[in-house]
């Protein structure tokens, strides 16, 4: 008897916009303020990579990861959700955390080195997670909890290629497709894990196809097309609340800048391929649709580029304006209450600090 | 009531789920089977399998989505099979569940219980009876928790799961059906973070939790019978944080000082009790800081495990040592 064999990689991702920018998919219902405000995030998320990568470079920001590039699939897959709705995300997402209403200031000065003493926990924005993976297990609890409550409410956990070989992701799939769970894991895949190719990272021909080995359905889709990953994402995470569970969606995009600030992609890859992906920018492609279409003329174009570029400065100068948190502000959030221990070792580093005022005594 | 300590969990669980409808109990195993130890038995009959749910086979996912769950608002009480696979899912649970509170900003809050069978001396496979409780000491965020009597698991276990943060409960295998005691049927709380004083003496205190506890009873009473010496035995039920004030006050009183523990020598529980005396009673001290512990060895098999185990007669030795003029 033969064995049939499946090819379950073998799908092309999903594109509403070709690299011209033409519409070569099912236009999804968004009005035109609303297409706008998907450019603007996406050229909002490009300048604050930019600024922040500067402002480290004069040591005024630590290790950044570069959003640059990925602009498409942060902007689709958070613009679809809910305010009711969860975001669990890696550290290169941020531009996610801005459409879901995060403060530009309070990100910006995390990046001075400091925690936020106001993080907008109504945002349900989860602080950026730097260990691989395990973000998408908080977003299956997440979803878990929500279906658990009976509320209308789905989380959406994001990582990038590298995450899918790590314990977490296959265990977060597992755990999705055993409860059901209301949760979209996204797949950011941008070719690199600092500098391992996808595909020294699982001989599987798409990272979508992962889901079908944990009964969970996937969509691969164009990541740099602004219109699919919405179009898919929105999709998905409606089905997700009309309880039909989880799925997994990878979107197929590119890192065009480094992997953090200290980072030298030169030593692993080839200038030739970053500039193929660099022909294919998802905020060009998206600017061309919106030009063809009548929506956007060059005027208005510059106007919205000057005008991001205002909003990140100001949330610059609002984040350097604040004041440091205080020396011993790292005890604040350790538990509800500080014990006894806690309380002793945070007076004792208070007296340091007095000393050290007073000249160093 | 007389409960055993497997008796005195599964009432605490149920007062939970009865009183706080945000509680949620999981693991493997938990649901019709009723746990491994019949921890969790009834429960899932009584509360539902929404709420008392089996999981998939996956320590890492248990701790990870318990930790999405208390984010959401859910006080999740996760059972992890044994001790010893905490392992599997030290990065959830250190580098995740123990830190929320702290990368938000106090913004997310993780208050959820993750209880785990520990100990040894009934013959268990590999890992199954491994004390880990040292590790933890350097987990800032998460409380460690072991009783010894049944009445304390039932009032601490409540507590916990009222903590607004993260707790490791240790339930020590050997105690949990090896005595019962009374135990009041309604709900009540133990603070955690406290020792208790079990027994008053003037010559030596010894510092003892979990199983342990019933080792230095057993040594004080030779002691006591064979030297004379009067024993002060402290249960410290909250391994971390220690409770320092009743260790200082102890050693202040008596001057000699013992501490007893399943878990390797280095680094853990008796390393702390003691430089705690070192740094707040030195001189109160008449003789050196006794460990009695396990070897810094991994757990050893079956057939040698009682040669690994603090037990009366080293307990008794110890003290003879303190006791030397």
């Amino acid at each position: 008897m033969a064995i049939q064999q499946s090819e379950p990689g073998m799908m092309a991702p999903y594109q509403i916009l070709d690299t011209e920018g033409n519409l070569v998919g099912e236009m999804p219902d968004l009005s035109p303020e609303r297409l706008l405000f998907l450019y603007r995030s996406m050229q909002l998320g490009r300048a604050y990579s930019n600024k922040i990568i500067a402002l480290q470079r004069q040591g005024r920001a630590t290790t950044f990861g570069s959003l640059g590039g990925q602009e498409a699939t942060a902007v689709g897959l958070a613009a679809p959700m809910q305010p009711q709705d969860w975001l669990a995300t890696s550290y290169r997402e941020i531009a996610s955390l801005f459409v879901r209403g995060v403060p530009l200031p309070t990100v910006t000065y995390s990046f001075r080195g400091f925690t936020h003493p106001d993080w907008p926990a109504e945002s349900r924005c989860l602080p950026i997670q730097i260990v691989i993976g395990t973000q998408m297990l908080h977003a299956v609890g997440l979803a878990m909890a929500a279906k658990i409550a009976g509320d209308p409410v789905v989380a959406v956990g994001v990582c990038g290629d590298g995450a899918t070989s790590e314990g977490d992701f296959n265990e977060a799939l597992n755990f999705a497709g055993v409860f059901q769970a209301p949760v979209v894991l996204v797949v950011q895949n941008n070719g690199w894990a600092i500098s391992v190719p996808r595909h020294r990272q699982s001989a599987v021909a798409t990272l979508a196809a992962r889901g079908a080995g944990f009964g969970v359905p996937s969509r691969l889709v164009d990541g740099n097309d602004i219109l699919a990953v919405y179009a898919v994402m929105q999709q998905a995470i409606e089905n997700a609340r009309a309880g039909h569970g989880p799925m997994l969606v990878e979107t197929l995009t590119y890192r065009i800048g480094a992997h953090t600030t200290a980072d030298d992609p030169t030593r692993y890859r080839d200038a030739a391929e970053v500039e193929a992906w660099r022909a294919k920018d998802p905020i060009v492609r998206f600017q061309r649709f919106l030009v063809q279409r009548n929506l956007l003329d060059e005027e208005q174009d510059r106007r919205i580029v000057e005008e991001v570029e205002e909003e990140v400065n100001e949330a610059v100068r609002i984040a350097e304006a604040m004041d440091p948190p205080a020396p011993d502000g790292f005890f604040d959030w350790m538990f509800a209450e500080l014990s006894p221990r806690l309380q002793e070792q945070r007076a004792d580093l208070l007296r340091f600090v007095d000393r050290d005022r007073q000249g160093g005594r | 009531m007389q409960m055993t300590m497997i008796e005195a969990l599964n009432n605490a669980l149920a007062l939970e789920l009865e009183r706080d409808e945000r509680v949620v109990v999981l693991g493997q195993d938990i649901g019709i089977n009723g746990g491994v130890f019949r921890v969790t038995e009834h429960l899932q009959k009584k509360f539902g399998e929404k709420r008392v749910f089996d999981t998939p086979l996956s320590e890492s996912a248990i701790i990870g989505s318990a930790t999405g769950m208390s984010i959401y608002g859910l006080r999740p009480v996760a059972e992890i099979q044994f001790a010893g696979f905490l392992f599997v899912c030290m990065n959830q649970l250190v580098s995740q569940a123990a830190r929320i509170r702290f990368r938000s900003g106090g913004a997310f809050t993780c208050p959820m219980v993750v209880r785990a069978p520990y100990g040894g001396g009934v013959r268990t496979p590999e890992l199954h009876s491994d004390s880990l409780e040292g590790v933890f000491l350097q987990t800032p965020g998460l409380k460690v928790v072991v009783p010894a009597t049944p009445p304390d698991a039932k009032g601490l276990l409540a507590a916990a799961i009222a903590d607004p943060d993260p707790v490791l409960f240790l339930e020590n295998i050997k105690l949990y059906r090896s005595f019962r005691q009374d135990t009041p049927e309604d709900h009540y709380l133990i603070p955690l973070g406290k020792a208790k004083t079990l027994q008053e003496g003037t010559d030596v205190s010894i510092f003892a939790y979990g199983a342990m506890v019933q080792v230095a009873l057993e040594g004080a009473r030779q002691a006591q019978q064979e030297l004379g010496a009067s024993i002060e035995i402290i249960d410290l039920r909250t391994v971390w944080p220690l409770d320092e004030e009743a260790i200082v006050a102890s050693v202040e009183k008596t001057g000699r000082a013992i501490v007893v523990h399943e878990a390797p020598r280095a680094g853990g529980v008796g390393a702390e009790v003691t430089a705690i005396i070192n740094e707040h009673c030195l001189y109160s001290l008449l003789k050196p800081v006794e460990r009695v512990t396990g070897y810094d060895t991994p757990y050893p098999v079956p057939g040698q495990e009682d040669y690994y185990l603090p037990s009366p007669a080293k307990v008794l030795a110890a003290i003879r040592r303190a006791m030397e003029p």
